[in-house]
């Protein structure tokens, strides 16, 4: 039933999260331009002067207007949408806070890159994943499809738990790349996403206000309820996930494991490194045993699937494109504390401002990870 | 003005004694419909509209980060037009958040002419922090981080937000409340962009009697410290000619300008006569 329901098109990440918005219908999208974002917001305005997305496009002067603007949008109960990369989330950074401790479902897509300084353009996870510890659920796309299909997941899950939500995808590899996908039907996704209501929206009569200074217990109590919502949104997202391939016949999983008969090893990334690998081990690029677990949904951390996903192998290898100065790569920190007693985990910085990350330096860092004491691997 | 009406506040507030920015509010709140959104940013606001869950003033309120209050006025009032909804989006920011940390902010939404009213409450430094200059900080006077004095004008807002072509900007004083009210009510009846300049005396920052607030306001009009004007679309308008009071008589109410000498007094007479010469300048071409 859904593949008549599909119509299969060619199109760039940026555009695909475009064609996502459109079909999710946010009605405020403030923006404002950063690379690789600005594809996906050019295509919108274009949508919205065409007629073909009835919203407010507004223009405004910072990153830190367009999240604010987000938010405003949402304490009046309306859906919004922006997408920002790099610098761009950076200076967003205060404002996730404020949105996840106020409990808004924001959705943002990020084109992930790196940061300043000095200046790169290019794609690794500094920005998103430096965005760990703001209270927003993060998931990471590895080709187009995933993040036309995680962007309209996201709103549901965002409004179901009332917790924001960032959408990655890798800069250029993915925003820029072209590949088939299908887009779902316009009514597959209203039956999906069912109008925004949005329980704490600003009223004319009986007025409240928002987020006014707590005593100190209140306020802890409001983010220990940030802290177990995250927990339960996981199982959200499963049900969400399950809903999805019921829809569209494509089933993803918070945490995605291709492993070879008798794997021993595997390496985990998150986001398109995922599909290099996955193409290594199809094409014979990589040892024997050696498999693969990409992780979709690194915020809330789906930590007991890692460890059942990993439970079979003796080590893993974590290629990190982020890292958290003298410690490890970030990717690597989590996964090392996920399976510290399932498994080996090594780890490599695989990446960093767009340093081509092919198969052959694929299997140099894996090479020089298996033969390494060292507990972070630079090449 | 009837002083027991105290429009949409609730008494209970939790600002300093003779706080004007509350005073202030208390006034703006008697000519605002209750379905306003006041947006309030971090400043002495953040505090006096209320601990959790508590709201001093009855209408609907969101709290924001510093530089944030155009961001989230954006967003509302782009929210509300899609729910056809025409509630007012006010903001009510301190000097801090205008001037200084959400100036980008404001000079874009003025440039966007966002449908907001924008509210300063001026109280000419960083009062809820105890005090610390701010860019609105007048020449000559003390501040926490100011000890020597703040060698610097106070920034002009007002001919800078002019220059934006914006449909309203007023500034009014605590002092004069009909003054005031008729503005916020003069506000309420355009739409676009709207600025509104509040004096806000502060008796702990400025080291000031509590019951002094209204007295000093009227002194800074009265000097000439503060102009009181209008300016629709580009045009500026004196509401209210200053009696040209000497300025030590405002001086004098208040701490922060003990330490400024003879030679700072004559300093901020000039600067103050420079001033004027350009509001009259600007005055004078509205008649060309």
């Amino acid at each position: 039933m859904y593949n008549e329901a599909m119509e299969r098109r060619i199109l760039t990440g940026a555009e695909a999260v475009a064609c996502a918005v459109e079909l999710v219908k946010p009605e405020v999208i403030p923006v404002y331009p950063i690379t690789p974002q600005t594809h996906i917001i050019e295509k919108l305005a274009g949508c919205v002067a065409s007629g073909r997305l009835s919203a407010e496009f507004i223009r405004v002067e910072s990153e830190m207007t367009a999240i604010g603007a987000v938010a405003g949008a949402l304490v009046e109960g309306i859906r919004a949408f922006t997408a920002t990369a790099s610098q761009g989330l950076l200076f967003m950074h205060e404002v996730l806070h404020w949105i996840a401790g106020g409990r808004l479902p924001a959705v943002v897509a990020v084109c992930t890159r790196g940061v300043g300084a000095p200046w790169t353009l290019w794609c690794d996870m500094q920005d998103v994943l430096s965005q760990r510890d703001t209270g927003w659920m993060q998931v990471f796309a590895s080709s187009a499809q995933e993040a036309l299909d995680f962007l309209i997941l996201a709103y549901k899950v965002a409004e179901r738990c009332s917790i924001p939500a960032m959408v990655a995808l890798d800069g250029f590899l993915i925003s820029h790349t072209a590949e088939p996908l299908e887009v779902v039907d316009d009514e597959v996704v209203s039956q999906f996403l069912p109008p925004f209501e949005f329980e704490l929206a600003l009223k004319g009569e009986d007025p409240f206000t928002l987020w006014p200074i707590p005593g100190a217990e209140k306020y802890y109590r409001i983010r220990k309820e940030l802290f177990e919502d995250h927990r339960k949104a996981l199982d959200v997202w499963m049900e969400e996930f399950d809903r999805w391939y019921s829809l569209t016949g494509r089933r993803y999983s918070p945490v995605e494991a291709v492993l070879p008969e008798n794997a021993k090893e595997a390496f985990v990334c998150v986001g398109a490194l995922s599909g290099t690998v996955s193409h290594m081990m199809k094409n014979a690029l990589l040892d024997e045993g050696v498999g693969l677990i990409d992780i979709k949904l690194f915020r809330p951390f789906p930590e007991e699937l890692l460890r059942n996903a990993a439970s079979s192998l003796d080590t893993v290898y974590v290629i990190d494109k982020a890292v958290s100065y003298g410690r490890s790569g970030i990717l690597g920190e989590e996964v090392e504390a996920a399976l510290r007693d399932v498994c080996r985990v090594k780890n490599m910085v695989g990446s960093l401002g767009g340093l081509d990350l092919g198969p052959e330096r694929i299997v140099e860092l894996y090479r020089r990870a298996r033969d390494s004491r060292e507990k972070v691997i630079w090449i | 003005m009837d002083l027991t009406d105290c429009g949409l506040m609730e008494p209970g507030h939790i600002a300093c004694a003779g706080c004007g920015a509350a005073l202030a509010m208390k006034m703006v709140s008697r000519v605002i419909p209750e379905e306003t959104r006041v947006v309030v940013p971090a400043g002495c606001w953040s505090i006096i509209m209320g601990r959790h869950p508590d709201l001093c003033v009855r209408v609907p309120n969101v709290h924001t980060p510093f530089a944030l209050a155009c961001g989230f006025a954006t967003g509302m009032r782009a929210a509300l037009r899609r729910k056809n909804g025409d509630s007012p989006v006010l903001v009510w920011a301190g000097d801090g958040a205008t001037y200084d940390i959400g100036f980008g902010a404001l000079s874009a939404a003025a440039e966007r002419n966002e449908d907001i009213i924008y509210v300063c409450y001026d109280n000419e430094a960083y009062m809820n922090t105890g005090a610390q200059r701010s860019s609105s900080t007048p020449y000559g006077a003390w501040t926490t981080t100011t000890p020597d004095l703040k060698r610097e004008d106070k920034k002009d807002v007002v001919f800078i937000l002019a220059e934006h072509g914006i449909p309203y900007i007023a500034t009014a004083s605590v002092s004069h409340p009909d003054d005031l009210m008729k503005k916020v009510k003069k506000a309420l009846r355009k739409s676009g962009f709207r600025f509104i300049l509040l004096f806000t005396p502060c008796p702990t920052g400025w080291m000031m009697e509590e019951s002094q607030t209204v007295n000093a306001a009227r002194l800074a009009v009265e000097a000439g410290v503060f102009p009181l004007l209008e300016v629709e679309n580009g045009v500026f308008r004196v509401t209210y000619e200053p009696s040209w009071i000497p300025v030590e008589r405002y001086f004098e109410l208040q701490g922060r300008f003990k330490d400024l000498d003879e030679k700072g007094v004559s300093s901020f007479k000039e600067r103050l006569e420079r001033r004027w010469r350009r509001i009259r300048e600007r005055v004078k071409d509205a008649h060309l």
